[in-house]
């Protein structure tokens, strides 16, 4: 995983609640076996008409959000299906930063362990952010995980929190399993115990 | 001496959490032990390529049962797969649970099916256990008092390396459904209604213990619908505490404790219900008796109404959002505000799923379908939620029932849930579906999905529209 950097970006706008990952990446996209190439597919049902072309009407079509590395987004964003294919699209798609007041569950824990920094604000404050892309499409805003600061041009900047945890896992870009590989032993003697409580269970 | 009584008062989901903590260092997210892991084919080939490239293995293959499910054919069987693309997930599969021992129930198996309907059969899981799967109807499994939660591809890869999986702590969540249900409300009634009313975020953060006398009164398989679709609302697990009818379920099955572990897990399992007086972070509760038979209307599970309402119209929401998103959804759905429920005309029904594909599921629609014809115009599709559901449902005569009424009785697998498989609604066709998602193009790009329970699918079935099942 890349170490995530201090960026600026183009914040790309989607004004809806509950997108859901049969959106974002859908069904008929599901059988790789493979991690990568599913940027192609991102929104695919929204994107793209049914003759292939792109549809103009789908916001992220628009020319000022292209090459957008922030997208801004409604409520409970990625609900549903647990599908890590939906980060693996969004981060093959370019974008490496989520803004929403609310993610589901599952999304939220994929999308760091896959280097896709997911911030969480109050609805006040996405209302705020939604309005200066809205009124200036193509504006960049500047994500500097490192201090938890997102800065706008227009004034609306802010610091999110973050669980620690994930933070330096997103800053040093280390493997998850490597981490918990540290604590071997412990899983070890857990499990001798284990074996002890609940034998049914080694049968 | 009483505040250290009422610090020890624990939640059945904070008992299951404290006995399976691995390390608790401040600093890292607490790590989980994960006895039972559960796999198919959509969610698990880039855990094993992850697994592989690292030169890890397979901690313990035994705590791993597999199925394949989401691409498998329910029809013609024994022809080769015709997408190409399909093919190789499954061969893939078949080829990952054989250089790492695991145990597959593959698409020829007796015991194939659907994951979630698979592994209770079995008795894969019992009360207590920490289980995952990349899937997030895993929540199915908290029917038997287990914690089962859906994960992303790169936690199946972090179990199968080290049994453990980091988690942070979640909120407990009571929803509590005292009464008793009217004729032909089901437990799927109680979960569309749950979702109704506290949103697809409601339960975020949270994991859900269902409590009350209705819950109690649910059979089995009730309990694992209705834990199914604890994720539809939000929430990352559903719990239902463990007693008798759990106890006699287990009995005898494969992978349950029996001889002389029976009467040590059965001591286990009585611990674990939450003590008397455990406090939840937040509750909801609901009246059995006032759920009538829901119908979604739009392509949010909150998106729910009683089978005698009206599709709502968008000014009836007071909050912003909801209105646009009442806006969208009728656009997509087709439909006009303060319509009929009961007016809707319906394409396609499907019985089937890990939210409605077992044997009960298929006994109620089959009283219900008994005697009928399938409406002029109407496809009507009835698939088992395993080669064991179907056999069982074979034994009773149950797919006569739905051959005879015009219906189709197919193969095992998750078919037309999430349209993977080929089973599909094709652009603005309506259906009546058991299934747990109405999201835009779930069944098919521009398909229209209402979600009902089984009885309700097979009357609309018959009717070519939506019914007050209540009133036959």
């Amino acid at each position: 995983m890349e170490p995530y950097k201090k960026h600026e970006s183009i914040a790309a706008l989607m004004n809806r609640s509950n997108v859901d990952t049969d959106q974002i990446i859908p069904k008929q996209f599901l059988k790789r076996v493979e991690r990568s190439g599913f940027g192609v597919h991102l929104f695919h049902d929204w994107r793209f008409n049914d003759d292939g072309s792109d549809n103009p009407e789908f916001e992220l079509n628009k020319p000022a959000f292209k090459g957008a590395k922030i997208l801004v987004a409604g409520d409970n964003f990625g609900c549903g299906s647990s599908r890590e294919h939906a980060p693996w699209a969004i981060a093959d798609y370019g974008f490496n930063t989520i803004i929403s007041t609310s993610y589901a569950d599952i999304f939220y824990n994929n999308c760091f362990k896959n280097g896709i920094l997911a911030i969480k604000v109050n609805k006040d404050q996405l209302d705020k952010l939604m309005t200066e892309i809205a009124a200036n499409e193509g504006v960049r805003f500047v994500v500097d995980l490192e201090n938890q600061q997102v800065t706008t041009p227009g004034g609306n900047g802010f610091s999110f929190e973050i669980d620690p945890f994930r933070k330096s896992n997103l800053l040093s870009g280390l493997d998850d399993i490597g981490l918990t590989l540290k604590h071997a032993d412990k899983i070890d003697q857990y499990e001798q115990q284990h074996k002890k409580n609940y034998p049914w269970l080694w049968a | 001496m009483q505040a250290l009584e009422y610090a020890m008062k624990k939640t059945m989901y904070e008992k299951i959490w404290d006995s399976h903590l691995v390390v608790d260092e401040a600093g890292q997210a607490p790590l989980l032990y994960v006895d039972r892991h559960l796999m198919h084919e959509v969610t698990s080939p880039q855990a094993f390529e992850g697994l592989r490239l690292s030169g890890r293995k397979v901690r313990n293959p035994h705590s791993i049962l597999a199925t394949m499910d989401h691409c498998v054919p329910t029809k013609n069987r024994d022809l080769p797969i015709a997408d190409p693309i399909a093919k190789k997930q499954i061969e893939t599969m078949a080829e990952n649970c054989r250089v790492n021992g695991l145990n597959l129930y593959d698409m020829k198996n007796p015991n194939n099916g659907v994951i979630h309907v698979v592994v209770p059969e079995h008795g894969f899981v019992h009360p207590g256990m920490v289980v995952v799967c990349g899937d997030s109807h895993t929540a199915t499994h908290g029917a038997f008092g287990a914690l089962a939660f859906g994960i992303g591809t790169s936690e199946v890869e972090h179990v199968m390396a080290t049994q453990t999986l980091p988690q942070k702590k979640s909120k407990t969540m009571q929803v509590v459904v005292n009464g008793e249900l009217s004729k032909y409300a089901s437990a799927k009634d109680i979960a569309l209604a749950i979702t109704g009313k506290i949103g697809t975020a409601g339960g975020t953060g949270y994991v859900i213990e269902y409590t009350g006398s209705a819950i109690r009164a649910l059979s089995m398989e009730g309990r694992m619908t209705l834990c199914n679709m604890a994720i539809e609302a939000g929430a990352r697990a559903g719990l239902v505490a463990p007693d008798e009818k759990t106890y006699e379920y287990l009995k005898g099955r494969e992978f349950a404790p029996s001889g002389q572990y029976r009467d040590q897990a059965l001591a286990y399992w009585k611990s674990l219900p939450s003590d008397e007086g455990a406090e939840f972070d937040a509750t909801v509760t609901l009246d059995a008796a006032a759920i009538a038979p829901q119908v979604s209307w739009g392509t949010s599970p909150e998106q729910v109404v009683g089978i005698d309402g009206l599709v709502p119209a968008p000014e009836s929401f007071a909050d912003e959002i909801k209105r646009k998103a009442c806006e969208s959804a009728l656009a997509y759905m087709g439909l006009t505000p303060n319509t009929k429920i009961t007016d809707i005309p319906i394409d396609l029904v499907f019985i089937g799923s890990c939210t409605n594909g077992r044997i009960e599921d298929f006994r109620i629609a089959a009283e219900v379908a008994k005697g009928t014809k399938v409406a002029k115009g109407v496809t009507a599709i009835a698939v088992p939620g395993s080669y064991h559901v179907k056999q069982q449902a074979e034994d009773e005569g149950l797919d006569k029932i739905f051959i005879d009424a015009g219906w189709e009785w197919r193969e095992p697998g998750c078919s037309m849930c999430l349209a993977m498989n080929g089973d599909e609604l094709t652009k603005g066709q309506r259906s009546a579906s058991t299934s747990n998602r109405n999201f835009e193009g779930r069944q098919g790009k521009g398909g229209r999905t209402h979600l009902v329970s089984p009885a309700m699918a097979a009357a609309a079935a018959a009717a070519g529209h939506f019914v007050d099942i209540r009133k036959l």
